[in-house]
């Protein structure tokens, strides 16, 4: 079981309360955990990665195990933690002010 | 007895004001999605209770949401903008090519025979069109052939703010873009053809008769007579005859020509408002007075209307999409401000009150009269 935290705008629009729970097959990668909750919650697509090339969002964050993994491959491995659900993988707004 | 809804777009989230036909006492319902941008909302003329509704933000993009209950309860629609094919370059502020990019839909103009249908003006400019009540959109991109590459961002971004059906031809299309002009479609939006002559731009373009590249910021037409358009440019207050052939100018006695919306009068064809601005930098209106100015005559001869509104130290703006006219007997003007004030007459302007003070910054007002 995988678990996500979602900014507080994204649970609102996927109408959800405090963590996302994701079951996952295979490699637990940023592209694997965005394809299933893309899947689960279809109101989400185009929110965090672009439409058509799938690339995260300017002013979107990933963070894991206290890292910064935006600038990582999107099909590089999360750690073990994040995939065991001992640790959430965090979607992050960036410090943008507003 | 009819009641009224105004629809507010802010920069933190969506407003619902209702009222009777009296116009004198308001419920006011929101924030609905609070800290979006909410751009723009508009009822479909043929359900009312349909709406939708352009949400978005810089961390999130773009998402459409659509209401069929008249606002209580909403539900996410399809957020793909794609261009078709490779949109290709447009000119940017300096003048050097600069790649077409998505941000986001200034405009929705649902149909007014059709609830399923719904035309969207986006940024960086284009128009799409949803046959299936916003779940999935398609670009009408002949319009980018008529010279797009040298459309050019205004100050708020290269956008498709005015949508236009013609109600007495189903195949006419007007468009406005900031700054690329106005243009027109007579076969649904398949073809397009820029509708400027007439306008003259001498401090923006090199040449100032050009045929796209004006900044144009709003149109409106009377639903009788949809070959009459008025125009507030950047400069200038135009008047079109012959649905864009040719436009002159009727800016008349104004205070000054600059300004962002304006209306038509609901019953009175001939009877048109604007609200003037400074100029292309000092967005506040002149001397510090919040000042409607309504033409009875078509343009050139203009009245400021002032009962209720506040004539010392007012510096807000009013944008492009932020008045409205409503559709009762004696005619209804609505507009919001950049301080966060909707102002509302029930006497076609002769005299405002404010519906609500304090919200944030208004970027568009529609109303609907509901039977």
């Amino acid at each position: 079981m995988i678990r996500v935290v979602l900014p507080a705008h994204l649970r609102t629009l996927a109408r959800v309360k405090g963590k996302v729970e994701l079951e996952l097959e295979g490699p637990v990668t940023q592209r694997s955990i965005l394809d299933a909750l893309e899947a689960k919650y279809p109101m989400l697509r185009g929110t965090i990665r672009d439409h058509g090339t799938q690339q995260r969002r300017s002013f979107i964050r990933f963070f894991a195990c206290g890292e910064d993994w935006s600038h990582e491959s999107p099909d590089a491995p999360l750690p073990e933690a994040v995939a065991s659900g001992t640790e959430p993988f965090l979607v992050v707004g960036a410090l943008a002010g507003g | 007895m009819s009641n009224v809804r105004v629809l507010v777009g802010t920069r933190k989230g969506a407003f619902m004001l209702t009222s009777n036909e009296k116009r004198e006492r308001w419920d006011v319902s929101g924030p609905h999605f609070g800290g979006w941008e909410m751009y723009h909302l508009k009822g479909s003329p043929a359900e009312p209770n349909r709406l939708y509704a352009s949400q978005s933000t810089g961390w999130f993009g773009q998402l459409i949401q659509r209401s069929d209950d008249g606002g209580q309860t909403w539900e996410p629609m399809g957020n793909e903008f794609a261009y078709e094919g490779n949109p290709g370059t447009h000119q940017w502020y300096d003048g050097t090519q600069h790649p077409w990019e998505f941000k986001r839909v200034w405009y929705l103009e649902p149909s007014p025979t059709d609830p399923e249908t719904v035309y969207a003006g986006v940024e960086d400019a284009a128009l799409f069109r949803s046959g299936d009540g916003g779940k999935t959109w398609q670009e009408l991109a002949g319009l980018r052939s008529v010279k797009g590459h040298l459309w050019q961002p205004g100050a708020g971004g290269m956008c498709l703010h005015t949508i236009i059906l013609d109600p007495s031809n189903p195949n006419r299309i007007f468009v406005a873009i900031s700054a690329a002009g106005a243009f027109r479609s007579d076969d649904g939006g398949e073809t397009w053809r820029p509708v400027n002559e007439g306008l003259k731009s001498g401090y923006e373009l090199p040449d100032s008769e050009a045929e796209v590249g004006h900044c144009v910021h709003n149109i409106a037409m009377h639903r009788s007579r949809p070959e009459v358009l008025f125009m507030q440019k950047h400069w200038d207050i135009m008047r079109s005859d012959d649905a864009g052939d040719s436009w002159h100018e009727v800016s008349g006695n104004l205070p000054s020509d600059f300004g962002f919306p304006i209306a038509v009068h609901a019953h009175e064809p001939e009877t048109i408002y604007v609200v003037p601005i400074k100029s292309d930098s000092e967005h506040y209106p002149p001397d510090g007075k919040l000042r409607v100015y309504r033409s009875r005559t078509g343009g050139n001869e203009w009245e400021a209307l002032t009962k209720g509104l506040p004539q010392s130290n007012c510096y807000v703006n009013v944008l492009r999409s932020a008045m409205a006219v409503d559709s009762l007997d004696s005619c209804g003007i609505y507009f919001g401000t950049t301080g966060g004030q909707v102002y509302a007459s029930a006497d076609s302007g002769d005299t405002w009150a404010p519906i609500v003070r304090d919200l944030p910054a208004v970027m568009s007002v529609e109303v609907q009269v509901l039977s």
